[in-house]
């Protein structure tokens, strides 16, 4: 007879809300009649992830582990849980905005339905919307949320699909251009199993090596006789190259430009944020947790993939024409500007070097920030859906000097500019590389934010400083959700980079981890 | 003195600050919606701030309060707290800047009545005044930073107000540019004192300076002193202080009469706990003092610009505050004395001429003035009053506190300390001898009127500031000296008083001064009352008279000696940048750009190749860890 694990319903809780209002999801979208499942969708999607908020804020300072030890509810989970909820509720705003495409939704109406196909036509226009995005994208920030708690690496796993399959699958749910969009998601798909494959094929090396697949036995294990061998060491690299993937980290990147071009703009923002949080969540605590003893053996490796990751992604953001794009090659970039701030280890042995909370502080305002600049591509339209190639924001300054107002805040966010939270997250985890010793990957750093800062500063320089053309797009008038998440982002990345003494302060005390 | 916190109203005193600077914020960024009430709302905010300053005042007595505001930066060893230091010091200042603030805001709503952009002139105003006042309060030297870079962007944007004038662009210019000298040394003293320090604070940083070496204290101390001098128009920068009359009377007044030229004094006053470590640095700002106030006053006597004699009468004032503090404990009080009563007497002499400018058509040349007692009495009577106070009649403001200073220069009792009393003795009487001749020529005599100019007196939202200005210039030396002495008002911040031992006794010395004064005032008397002034100055002058005129060279010396090396230096630097480093960077960017292309081509779009390169990834990510625990 099995003995059923002890479980800790209150450490679990913000799971369960988010869980809960996705099973939930599903019930509505098959009970409950179609014209009232759009506001029902998005309030128990709303519902759900505010839930999973407060009560991951209920949980600060909370340690343990829990559910037969496959859990560990702890400072940076909680940070991290809540980091999560809190970007999912605005994507999911995202989502729910109807006001701003003449078909009421960024979502396909029938997604089997072959595009270019009379049908598809007919739907095009039809004010019907389709709301299985909502139960999707809530289980995707359901396993994002299990992925930064999970505490061993079968969790860690399942965790990794659960959020990974809805995600392909919204991928290629967009209204217009549906070809580019289910071709992104059929790529996405292909190359993500592939990823799987490795972290799948490094956990059976780890647990050949080690005989376990708990984090904290991985840790005895490989602090033994001569650091576990080679297996372990492969088992490592796999499971590194699975989790790299998921954070868009150059060389496993390649996906992630065709992607966010592809994907419904709301769901690239939830991408590039959400998805980068709980990537980076599981990377620092399976190089922390479970290889914080061998710290020499991954920290080269580390080191090395930062400077790739920066580096490609500044030096191919250059030539990028396409604003979505440029966006997900700046996101390759910042990757690299966080595995700087994850080499802030400092070898102690439960994480004594200021990185884990500066690498969380950095997630927060990036993830914030880059919400807020997808927020403002779904504003600036033409005929054809979202206006993204950079020629048709030429002049955006003087037709609508707000819109361009505000994406000029997020894309100096985003270069690092002082008063700004990317200053404020860039200096964070800049400063923690730098007191464990690694200024000359640090010095990378800034020669690659010197470089990313020209196509940034690119676009500003055509909002403001070139005539605008003749038929340029129109800038839509936000409905309530995207003014919504306007608001928040905009707020969020001042205040981050005025004021940020509170929030960094809460991120380096939750820079704990159990396990 | 240890500092407590915050309570009451000082806990508010943010406020002050926040006020004008909200006034600002509203009148640029609400454009021209506020043109009908903007300048109401920027006299409202000052006079608030006044008000509010009067009322912490009030409840200090004798305290130093420290405001906390919030913590700005706090990451490992990085502590960057913003807060504002409430003490007598800065008390004194607070009431200082808002109080003639306010009447100068009200004073401008007349003088400003026709100009078309009004408006931007209060949002400047209150700019200036949150600046300043950012300046006095700040509890660190970052703070005072960014209130002295504050009031230098203000004072810049009002001299330009009338940009459309070539003169006043370039005077403009000139007073940034040589500001910017003097801020280049404030702000190495900065770097200087965190370098060795690790604190900007002013509690940090008086409490160690006792712990530095001496040399390194004299460098911070004279850093200091260049940033003083540039602020302050003294000698070696005081170039730019008389051309900056070209912005708007009330700008004159307020801004380069009465507070931000004294921003230098208050420098120095301020980090009295460096200056007392370092006699060389000391001794280095009395000679700075002593030969501005000389330069100022020689200069002061060949002007014809109404405006400029009392540009260089600043300039000149000014010099005797630095010869003050740098005299040393006994001094400083002596200088802050005579920087309140001179901001009483020099604002209300600055609106004055501003009145008389309204009358003459913004005339400044004082050749074509003449014979305006009868027709314009209220500006006589105050302009006036601020005369004989700034020449030191007896029992009026610039008496008692100019008076001080020359005191406290003999007291220092050796030869130096007469060679200074006598140099300021012989600067109060060219000081009387200037001043006289502006009277003259402006009020008395035959009319020299261009034709066409109908003098009248001003409105009452003019005259009123005047009024209560003259007042102030009757009565401030005798309530600030004697009856409500500033000395133990500033106890806390300079320590007890020390009984000074006279060398020359002090009515010795008033006696002297005023028969000094008198000598001035009979000369000019001789030399221009008596005589018709012709309506073109002449030609045929004495050496001595043609470089008064201009200023003893020193724009031909700044010009020959700064400008044309720095010209050649930047055409250099433009070859060398066309040349050279465009060339690098334009370089490095094709270079970028090109690599960019080349990678751009693995995005080739096809599956097949992501994979590939995944795989190929996961083979070296494998290696490499390999090869790092093997070897």
């Amino acid at each position: 007879m099995i003995e059923a694990p002890a479980l800790s319903l209150a450490a679990l809780a913000p799971l369960l809300c988010v869980f809960g209002a996705a099973c939930v999801g599903v019930l509505v979208e098959a009970f409950a009649p179609r014209d009232v499942r759009h506001p029902v969708q998005v309030a128990i999607a709303l519902v759900g992830t505010l839930g999973g908020l407060v009560t991951s804020l209920l949980l600060v300072g909370e340690r343990q582990v829990t559910a037969g030890g496959a859990l560990a509810v702890d400072g940076a989970a909680v940070f991290l849980q809540a980091t999560i909820a809190g970007l999912g509720a605005l994507s999911l705003l995202l989502f729910a905005e109807r006001s701003l495409d003449p078909a009421r939704s960024a979502f396909v109406a029938a997604a089997a339905v072959p595009a270019g196909s009379p049908r598809d036509r007919e739907l095009m226009t039809a004010p019907r919307v389709q709301t299985e995005v909502y139960p999707l994208a809530t289980f995707a920030i359901g396993g994002m949320m299990l992925f930064v708690a999970a505490n061993d690496l079968l969790v860690m796993f399942v965790a990794l699909e659960v959020l990974s399959l809805p995600l392909y699958l919204i991928s290629g749910m967009a209204r217009r251009r549906r070809l580019l969009s289910q071709e992104a998601a059929v790529k996405y798909f292909l190359l993500g199993a592939f990823a799987s494959a490795f972290f799948l094929y490094g956990l059976a090396l780890v647990y050949g090596a080690t005989g376990s697949i708990r984090l904290s036995a991985i840790r005895e294990a490989s602090a033994g006789e001569a650091g576990g061998g080679v297996l372990l060491v492969l088992g490592l690299a796999l499971l590194v190259v699975g989790l790299m993937f998921k954070a868009s980290v150059a060389p496993f990147h390649a996906w992630t430009p065709d992607v966010y071009q592809g994907a419904p703009t709301p769901v690239t923002a939830f991408m590039a944020a959400c998805t980068k949080v709980a990537a980076f969540g599981a990377i620092l605590r399976l190089l922390y947790v479970a290889f914080g003893t061998s710290e020499w053996t991954w920290r080269p490796l580390v080191y090395g993939i930062a400077i790739v990751s920066m580096v490609v992604g500044a030096v191919l953001g250059l030539t990028q024409t396409d604003l979505k794009r440029m966006l997900a090659y700046s996101s390759i970039a910042h990757a690299g500007f966080l595995l700087t701030g994850v080499l802030g280890y400092g070898g102690g042995a439960d994480g004594t070097g200021s990185g884990l909370g500066a690498t969380m502080f950095y997630l927060l305002a990036y993830g914030l920030t880059t919400i807020g600049a997808f927020a403002v591509l779904t504003l600036v339209r033409d005929g054809d859906g979202e206006a993204t190639h950079l020629s048709t924001w030429a002049g955006l300054g003087r037709r609508s000097p707000l819109t361009a107002a505000v994406m000029a805040l997020f894309l100096l966010a985003l270069a690092g500019i002082p008063l700004t939270s990317g200053f404020t997250g860039k200096f964070a985890v800049f400063r923690a590389a730098i007191d464990d010793g690694a200024w000359p990957l640090v010095l990378v750093a800034l020669l690659a934010s010197a470089v990313a800062a020209f196509f940034y500063l690119r676009v500003i320089v055509l909002m403001y400083f070139s005539e605008p053309a003749a038929d340029g797009p129109t800038v839509g008038v936000p409905g309530l959700p995207t003014t919504l998440v306007l608001a928040v982002t905009v707020t969020a990345t001042v205040v981050l980079g005025v004021v940020p003494g509170a929030v960094l302060d809460l991120a380096e005390q939750a820079a704990i981890f159990v396990g | 003195m240890e500092t407590v916190p915050a309570d009451g109203l000082i806990a508010a005193s943010w406020l002050l600050i926040a006020l004008p600077l909200a006034g600002a914020a509203v009148l640029l960024l609400g454009g021209r919606r506020t043109d009908r009430w903007g300048h109401l709302l920027g006299t409202g905010t000052v006079v608030a701030a006044f008000v509010l300053g009067l009322l912490c005042t009030l409840q200090l007595g004798g305290r130093r309060v420290d405001v906390d505001l919030f913590t700005f930066v706090s990451t490992g060893s990085l502590d960057v707290q913003a807060g504002l230091l409430f003490d007598p010091l800065s008390a004194v200042f607070v009431l200082l800047i808002t109080g003639v603030g306010a009447l100068i805001h009200v004073y401008s709503i007349g003088y400003m009545a026709h100009d078309p952009r009004r408006r931007r002139f209060f949002a400047y105003l209150n700019l200036f005044v949150a600046a300043m006042l950012l300046l006095v309060l700040g509890d660190n030297f970052v703070a005072l930073y960014v209130g002295w870079e504050g009031v230098g962007l203000a004072s810049y944007l009002l001299i330009a107000f009338w940009h459309e004038r070539p003169s006043a662009a370039t005077a403009a210019k000139k007073a940034f540019i040589m500001n910017r000298v003097g801020d280049v040394g404030l702000a190495l003293a900065i770097f200087l004192m965190f370098a060795q320090l690790g604190t900007v604070s002013y509690d940090g940083v008086f409490g160690a300076v006792g712990t530095l070496a001496g040399g390194t204290v004299t460098a911070i101390g004279l850093l200091l002193l260049l940033g003083a001098c540039g602020k302050s128009g003294q000698f070696p920068l005081q170039a730019w202080l008389p051309d900056a009359m070209e912005g708007p009377t009330p700008v004159s007044a307020l801004i380069h009469a009465a507070t931000m030229v004294t921003a230098g004094v208050y420098l120095i006053a301020r980090c009295a706990p460096i200056y007392d470590e370092t006699p060389t640095a000391r001794a280095v700002v009395l000679a700075v003092g002593a030969i501005t106030l000389m330069i100022g006053a020689i200069a002061g006597c060949a002007q014809d610009d109404i405006k400029k004699v009392l540009a260089y009468s600043t300039v000149s004032q000014i010099g005797y505050m630095f010869l003050a503090v740098g005299l040393g404990p006994v001094g400083y009080v002596a200088g802050l004395a005579h920087l309140l009563t001179h901001g009483f007497f020099k604002a209300g002499l600055f609106l004055g001429a501003g009145s008389v400018m309204h009358a003459m058509g913004d005339s400044v040349d004082m050749r074509r003035f003449g014979g305006l007692a009868s027709r314009m009495k209220v500006t006589f009577v105050t302009f006036g009053l601020g005369y004989l106070a700034l020449i030191g009649f007896p029992f009026l403001s610039g008496f008692y506190t100019k008076d001080a200073i020359i005191e406290a220069a003999f007291d220092r009792g050796d030869g130096w300390g007469y060679l200074l009393g006598g140099v300021a003795i012989l600067a109060a009487g060219l000081t009387a001898f200037y001043m006289t001749r502006l009277m003259l020529m402006t009020f008395f005599g035959r009319p020299r009127w261009e034709p066409g100019v109908h003098p009248h007196e001003s409105p009452t939202v003019m005259t009123a500031p005047m009024v209560l200005l003259a007042v102030g210039s009757v009565l401030a030396g005798f309530l600030l000296v004697v009856a409500f002495p500033l000395e133990s008002w500033l106890t806390p911040v300079f320590g007890e008083p020390e009984e000074a031992e006279h060398v020359v006794a002090p009515l010795v010395v008033s006696v002297l001064v005023t028969v000094v004064m008198a000598l001035g005032v009979l000369t000019a008397w001789l030399f221009v009352g008596r005589r018709e002034v012709p309506v073109t100055a002449p030609v045929r002058v004495s050496p001595v008279t043609r470089a008064a005129r201009r200023a003893l060279y020193a724009d031909a010396v700044n010009e020959s000696l700064f400008m044309r090396p720095g010209q050649w230096l930047t055409r250099a630097l433009v070859f060398v940048d066309n040349r050279g480093v465009d060339g690098a960077v334009n370089g490095l960017a094709a270079t970028l750009g090109g690599s960019s292309s080349r990678l751009g081509r693995t995005q080739t779009g096809f599956v097949r190749s992501y994979a590939l390169s995944m795989l190929g990834g996961a083979v070296v990510v494998a290696g490499a860890l390999l090869a790092v625990t093997a070897g």
